[in-house]
């Protein structure tokens, strides 16, 4: 049987895992560092995301305006996420100008200038992108409950940061950020696409192994205690329409719970769709929520997430009430299902359904290239490409007593923060 | 310049398009890598037959295919679709109803069966109806607060003022309030058939097996009401510039936009038209406005151009969201380049660099089903030729930097220019 991928470990510490489809005549490659909001301490939240914005900034061997110029003339396709446990890198080109990408990664993993000029430009520009955010009830109401979930553990805040942080912290602390966690051991780089294995990991060891390893500061480690009580808590804005944000405490990804609470997600509100690129998702209208809130009338939308990261994090409900209800009254029909969950043995027929659907998403984010180098190095981030590998199949193992187990453990009002949106008269003139 | 595998790209030998008795064109081309299958498409059922008083009318219709057919009821449609983890979904924008579906390749007959069965024997229940409308409403809501929406409706209103595309397809809530059910039953009736319905499906089947198939569950639909699209009246450009705010209080940031009416998809000065917006707003991080507005201002998170060139005129416009206090700097450094771009045109080198661009993300574009699916209506609503994609490259680099200058100066009058601004 063909391998479906190869992993290598470089002298300096550099994971690199490859793998070959040759669909289309594409490569994409994507760089991982260990390194995302939750290594943030107060004072300097959301440094990160900002060093992810000067990455953009330039070397000497590539100053900005050349940077993005390079990308874009040879057809290709880049950007950078930063997240709670990870900030990552990618290009996706055509397979004869790779190259171009991973000379960049390489160069920018340690040659990055962090200009003074530029951190005073970049700094309005990432409050900016707050204020934009700041304008969604959505984002209001999900960072007060990330707030109020989390006590001790560093996930407590919004990878964008805090306002006070974003307006003083300074170059230095922003290179020194970059410098602690920069560094080819504390790095996974992932590539798929129309590639030779042999060349392209020749390729890559000629590009990133010379660069030396470097200690990294370890993770914060502050577990947050157990939930003893549920946190209740309102968030008032402008506009009409009230929202509910239920957010419980979550397995980590790479727990074996992870899988139940995946099909109970399914289940109440429909299958969620693991693709960053490509392929969409499916609707939701037959799942447990959507039926008893939205066709009784008590909500417009309901809609699950669960994400996969390192430590322990939430699974989210978020519920846009009818304008007619009260929200008291969509939580009390939401209750309900829950007690149900906990209460009903599930069908095996329903799982085998949500497995057919998982099945179908995960085949649809299949066609795309930058989609499956996404999943090579972001399951690394939380477990291993195994955990990808073997996904479809945890999901098929998942019995009926599994899932009441685990709706019993985690879908308890102790372990959850229950968050209202509530809209505050604004008039809009013409 | 790069060369693009023509083989990778889709050609008249790797297209079929059948033309069924009744009307219906139907596109194919083969994926074997795909275990999926895409399949999108468009009636000429749009928002330019509503009416001012029922605005939203074609959307709302659209939007309630799937509430309820004579053979299922609305569990049982998406009970259907989403037991096998496919979905299916319709909405209307001003020339046509657009609808996008896609299932595994085991499931399409499923599917093309769901499909047939919206188009032809929706039933528009009374209590769905009255949810979807709850649903549009609470929509609406949303929108008055969305600063970027409401800034690109007003953009619209000065634009395309006296012209149909000044009006939101979705409507507002008091059009919304006004339809009944009669009036979906009616335009559905009225408009929806097979005469101007176009298919497209893109996957792990063969051609003759997918026409099949659509005859199969379409090849017997007829109707003889079906209306032409009532022609687009003339566009009247800006005589001078005009500026309209919308105050949304409380909002932590604004939003602009600024520009004017664009070419039609069919002009001659589309490509150099989109070649020139690439320059202005899109290339790189966001061309020259990206340049200004960001990178040397630190103004906006987001700032860049666009052009959406369709049947008629489309907007030509650049937008960005900004601090409140910063409206005014953004609006003087977008119109600095706005009169840069029309009194000085683009150089050889920048016009290169996003003809490279262009061409090159052809691969890119089209590795999906869902890239081809797009590819294929693209061709077939603008007429473009089966070998479009095959030309492309040539399409692309004819243009020369004194194209770009002729067509800014069509377009993009300094002194003519809607400005909407949206925020505290």
């Amino acid at each position: 049987m063909t391998k479906l991928y190869n992993e290598h470990l470089l002298a300096n510490g550099l994971k690199v895992l490859l793998k070959e489809i040759h669909t289309a005549p594409l490569i994409s490659s994507w760089i991982w560092y260990r390194v995302g909001s939750r290594d943030e301490s107060t004072g300097h939240t959301g440094i990160s995301h900002w060093c992810e914005h000067m990455q953009f900034k330039g070397t000497p061997q590539f100053p900005s305006s050349v940077l993005d110029r390079a990308v874009s003339r040879d057809g290709g396709m880049w950007n950078a996420f930063t997240y709670l446990d990870w900030t990552t890198y990618f290009e996706t080109m055509p397979a004869d100008k790779i190259d171009l990408g991973l000379r960049i990664e390489a160069d920018r993993m340690v040659n990055s200038v962090f200009d003074e000029k530029e951190v005073t430009s970049e700094r309005t520009v990432i409050i900016s992108e707050r204020e934009g955010s700041e304008n969604e009830p959505f984002f209001l109401l999900g960072e007060a409950v990330q707030n109020a979930a989390f006590r001790t553990h560093p996930y407590h805040h919004e990878v964008i940061g805090d306002l006070p942080d974003l307006k003083s912290m300074s170059r230095d602390d922003l290179y020194d950020h970059y410098h602690s966690f920069y560094a080819p051991n504390n790095a996974v780089l992932s590539i798929a696409g129309d590639l030779k294995t042999s060349e392209m990991l020749a390729h890559v060891r000629d590009l990133y192994e010379q660069i030396p390893s470097r200690p990294t500061p370890p993770r914060i480690s502050r577990p947050e205690p157990a939930a003893c009580g549920e946190h209740q808590l309102t968030v008032e804005g402008p506009g009409e329409t009230t929202y509910l944000d239920i957010s419980y405490h979550a397995p980590a990804g790479n727990d074996p719970d992870f899988f139940p609470v995946t099909v109970l997600d399914s289940l109440l509100a429909g299958p969620s769709s693991l693709n960053m690129f490509g392929g969409g998702g499916i609707s939701n209208k037959t799942s447990r929520l959507y039926r008893s809130l939205v066709e009784k009338e008590l909500a417009v939308s309901v809609s699950g997430g669960l994400a996969a990261t390192a430590d322990p994090f939430l699974y989210s409900v978020v519920i846009t009430v009818h304008p007619k209800r009260k929200s008291e009254e969509a939580l009390a029909a939401f209750d309900d299902e829950i007690k149900r969950i906990q209460d009903e043995l599930i069908p095996e027929a329903d799982i085998t359904r949500a497995i057919k659907q998982a099945r179908a998403l995960f085949a649809y984010g299949s066609e795309n290239i930058t989609n499956q180098a996404f999943w090579l190095g972001h399951s690394e981030m939380f477990a291993a490409y195994d955990w990808f590998l073997t996904y479809l199949e945890k999901l098929g193992k998942v019995t009926p007593a599994d899932l009441q187990m685990a709706a019993r453990k985690y879908l308890r009002p102790q372990n959850r923060v229950v968050g209202t949106y509530i809209p505050t008269s604004a008039e809009v003139r013409m | 310049m790069k060369t693009v595998n023509q083989h990778s790209l889709p050609g008249p030998e790797d297209i079929s398009r059948i033309i069924l008795p009744n009307g219906i064109t139907v596109l194919v081309r083969i994926n074997f890598n795909s275990p999926s299958v895409v399949v999108g498409g468009y009636l000429p059922c749009g928002s330019l037959f509503d009416t001012d008083e029922k605005l939203g009318l074609a959307d709302f219709t659209a939007s309630g295919l799937l509430r309820g057919s004579e053979k299922r009821d609305f569990q049982k449609i998406f009970d259907d679709l989403e037991s096998v983890g496919a979905n299916l979904s319709f909405s209307a924008g001003g020339h046509t109803a657009g609808f996008t579906g896609r299932c595994l390749s085991e499931d399409l007959p499923l599917l093309l069966d769901l499909f047939a069965d919206a188009l032809r024997r929706p039933v528009f229940p009374s209590d769905q109806v009255e949810r979807l409308r709850t649903q549009f409403l609470t929509g609406l809501a949303i929108r008055a607060q969305d600063t970027a929406e409401m800034a690109s409706l007003t953009f619209d209103q000065i634009v395309f003022e006296g012209h149909p595309y000044a009006r939101p397809d979705d409507g507002w809530p008091e059009t919304i309030q006004a339809i009944t059910r009669n009036d979906l039953i009616d335009f559905h009736h009225i408009h929806y058939g097979p005469k101007g319905l176009v298919l497209a499906i893109v996957g792990a089947i063969e051609p003759k097996a997918i026409a099949e198939q659509v005859e199969k569950v379409l090849g017997d639909w007829t109707n003889i009401s079906e209306p032409e699209l009532p022609a687009l009246p003339k566009l009247n450009s800006l005589k001078r510039t005009i500026t309209r705010k919308i105050k949304i209080p409380r909002k932590s940031q604004a939003d602009l936009v600024i520009g004017t009416s664009g070419p039609r998809r069919k002009d001659p000065e589309f490509m150099p038209a989109s070649l020139g917006n690439s320059v202005l707003g899109q290339f790189g991080m966001a061309g020259r406005i990206g340049e200004v507005v960001r990178e040397k201002s630190g103004l906006a998170y987001y700032a860049s151009s666009s052009l959406s060139a369709g049947i008629g005129p489309g907007a030509w416009d650049v937008s960005a969201g900004v601090n409140p206090r910063n409206i005014q700097k953004a609006r003087d450094l977008i119109c600095k380049e706005i009169d840069r771009f029309v009194e000085k045109g683009v150089t050889t080198e920048e016009l290169t660099d996003c003809q490279s661009n262009f061409v090159g993300r052809l691969p890119l574009s089209l590795e999906s089903n869902a890239g081809v699916v797009n590819a294929l209506l693209n061709i077939e609503r603008y007429e473009l030729g089966l070998d479009y994609y095959r030309c492309y490259p040539d399409l692309v680099r004819v243009v020369t930097p004194e194209d770009v200058l002729a067509t800014a100066c069509k377009y993009l009058h300094p002194d003519k220019l809607a400005i909407a601004i949206a925020g505290s």
